[in-house]
C-alpha cells in the first residue's frame, strides 16, 4: 500500500478537527471497505481517521419498539446480540448474512451504510424498518439517506453515530446472494408495521430504495400472491455480469415473495 | 509510527509506517510465517488470525489497527509436539494437501466450534465460507471440524 497518515482521534470533537485540518482524509471504521478499496487505488487518502475508539459511535439499546444500533457495531455483535435478536430478530438475520465469519468480525453497521454499496444488505433493513441516523450533525431518515451508487446524503465530515430501528410487528429478508462473495444480487426486506407495510430492495438499482408499488399491493392482500404478477420496471436497474437488469427485475418480485412467504410463518 | 502489538501473549515494540498491514507484520517483522497471503484482497482466508478470540483477515488490517487487541496467529495454538485439538483433528481426517490454506481453515475454524454450540455439515461449510482451499475438495477439512465439534459437545454433555 502507499502511504497516508494515521490518526486515532478518542472523541468526535478530535475526530472533526483531524477532518478540517486534513488534505484529502477519510474516516475508517472496520476497513473491510475501505483497505482493500486502498489496496486498489480507488480510495487514496491522505489522512486515515480511525473511529474506533470514539465512544459515542459504540453500544446497542434495545427498547421494546426500538432499537439502537452504534455505528461501529460489528456484523456479528448485532447477529449475537441476544436482546436485540429478541426484539428485532429480522436486523440479527440480516447482519449474519453478511460476508463471511471474518468478515462480519470487523465490518460496521455506519461503514457499510455510509459506503451504500448498491449490493449491500443493511440498506435494505434500514429502508424497510424506515430506521432513522443520528449523525454527529443532524437525524436523517432513512427514506432521504440513499442517494445514488455509492453515494449518501452525509456530508463528507459528517459521522454516523447510531442508527434508530422502530421495532415491526413481523418482518422478513429474502436475499439472492452472489455465491463468491455473499452480496446481494438482489435483497428484499418486508416489514409489516400493523397499519402500514414498508419493503425495501437492495442489489437492484443503483442504491436501496422502497417499492412503493409492491408496498401498495401488499396493503390490499397481504399474501405472497399479490406481488406474482407486480409490475417491476427495470428502468434505471443495474446490469453486469452476475444479471441483467430484466433479471433483477424478476428476482425482486421472487425475493419480495420469498420475504412475505417467510414473514406469513410468524404468528402474530 | 511506532506500535505495540501484542501478540501470541507477547508485547513487540515496532516502528513501522501507518500502511503496513497486520499480515506484513506478522511475516515480515515477527518472522510468524505460519499466517498466508493467498490473495491479498480479503477473499481467501489464508491470513486469517484472532483478535481478542475472534477470526479476522490480517490482510485487511492495519497493523496500527491492531495495538489494542490481542492477536493469536497460528504458531501460537499449539507446536509439533503439542497440536492444539483442531490441528490434530485436520491430521486426523487428511483435512490438509498442500498445506497453504491451513493455518487460515485451522484459525477459522476454532472461531466457529468456540461460537456455535450446534454444528451441522451445513452451518460448517457456511462457518467455512470466508476460506478457500484450492486441493482438498473440503470434505475433510468439514469433517475434520465437525469431530472437534462433537468432542466439545461430548466433553460439554460430561461435565
Ligand atoms: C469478502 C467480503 C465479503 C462481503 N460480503 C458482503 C455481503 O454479503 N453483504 C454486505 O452487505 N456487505 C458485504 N461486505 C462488505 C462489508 O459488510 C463492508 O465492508 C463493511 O460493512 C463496511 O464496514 P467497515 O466498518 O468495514 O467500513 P470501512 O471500510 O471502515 O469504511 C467504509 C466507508 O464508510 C465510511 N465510514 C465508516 N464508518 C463511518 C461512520 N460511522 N460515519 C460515516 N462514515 C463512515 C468510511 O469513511 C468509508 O468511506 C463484504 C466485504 C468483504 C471484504
Ligand atoms: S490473503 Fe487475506 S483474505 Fe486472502
Ligand atoms: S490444502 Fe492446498 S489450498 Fe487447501
Amino acid at each position: 500500500m502507499y502511504s497516508f497518515q494515521y490518526h486515532a482521534p478518542t472523541s468526535l470533537a478530535e475526530a472533526n478537527t483531524l477532518f478540517a485540518q486534513a488534505d484529502d482524509p477519510i474516516y475508517i471504521a472496520g476497513g473491510m471497505t475501505l483497505i482493500p478499496s486502498m489496496k486498489q487505488r480507488l480510495a487514496q487518502p491522505s489522512d486515515v481517521i480511525d473511529l474506533a475508539a470514539v465512544d459515542e459511535l459504540r453500544g446497542v439499546t434495545v427498547n421494546p419498539d426500538s432499537v439502537v444500533v452504534g455505528a461501529l457495531t460489528t456484523h456479528n455483535q448485532v447477529a449475537e446480540h441476544q436482546a436485540l435478536g429478541s426484539v428485532l430478530p429480522v436486523l440479527a438475520k440480516v447482519a449474519a448474512g453478511i460476508g463471511d465469519n471474518q468478515v462480519r468480525n470487523r465490518g460496521t453497521l455506519g461503514g457499510s451504510l455510509a459506503n451504500s454499496d448498491p449490493a449491500a444488505d443493511y440498506p435494505a433493513a434500514v429502508v424497510a424498518l424506515g430506521a432513522t441516523f443520528v449523525t454527529n450533525q443532524r437525524r436523517i431518515h432513512a427514506d432521504e439517506f440513499f442517494v445514488d451508487l455509492f453515494e449518501t446524503a452525509l456530508s463528507p465530515n459528517e459521522i454516523i453515530l447510531r442508527v434508530e430501528f422502530p421495532v415491526p410487528q413481523r418482518a422478513a429478508y429474502a436475499k439472492f446472494a452472489n455465491q463468491a462473495s455473499g452480496y446481494a444480487v438482489v435483497g428484499v426486506l418486508v416489514a409489516d408495521f400493523g397499519d402500514s407495510i414498508r419493503v425495501g430492495v437492495t442489489g437492484a438499482g443503483p442504491c436501496a430504495f422502497r417499492a412503493c408499488g409492491m408496498e401498495q399491493l401488499l396493503q390490499a392482500d397481504f399474501s405472497a400472491g399479490a406481488l406474482a404478477n407486480s409490475d417491476v420496471p427495470n428502468a434505471g436497474f443495474n446490469s453486469d455480469l452476475h444479471a441483467s437488469a430484466d433479471y433483477r427485475a424478476h428476482l425482486v418480485r421472487v425475493m419480495g415473495q420469498r420475504a412475505v412467504q417467510k414473514l406469513l410463518e410468524v404468528t402474530l | 509510527m511506532r506500535i505495540a502489538l501484542s501478540v501470541n501473549g507477547c508485547v513487540h515494540e515496532l516502528d513501522v509506517p501507518a500502511h503496513t498491514l497486520l499480515v506484513d507484520v506478522l511475516r515480515e517483522h515477527l518472522g510468524l510465517t505460519g499466517t498466508h497471503v493467498g490473495c491479498d484482497t480479503s477473499q481467501c482466508g489464508a491470513c486469517t488470525v484472532h483478535a481478542d478470540g475472534r477470526a479476522i483477515k490480517s490482510c485487511s488490517l492495519l497493523a496500527v489497527q491492531a495495538q489494542d487487541m490481542a492477536i493469536t496467529t497460528i504458531e501460537g495454538i499449539g507446536d509439533a509436539e503439542n497440536l492444539h485439538p483442531m490441528q490434530a483433528s485436520f491430521r486426523e481426517h487428511h483435512g490438509l494437501q498442500c498445506g497453504f490454506c491451513t493455518p487460515g481453515m485451522i484459525m477459522q475454524a476454532i472461531d466457529l466450534v468456540e461460537n456455535n454450540s450446534e454444528l451441522s455439515n451445513i452451518s460448517i461449510r457456511a462457518g467455512l465460507k470466508g476460506n478457500l482451499c484450492r486441493c482438498t475438495g473440503y470434505h475433510n477439512i468439514v469433517r475434520a471440524v465437525q469431530a472437534v465439534a462433537d468432542q466439545r459437545k461430548a466433553q460439554g454433555a460430561a461435565e
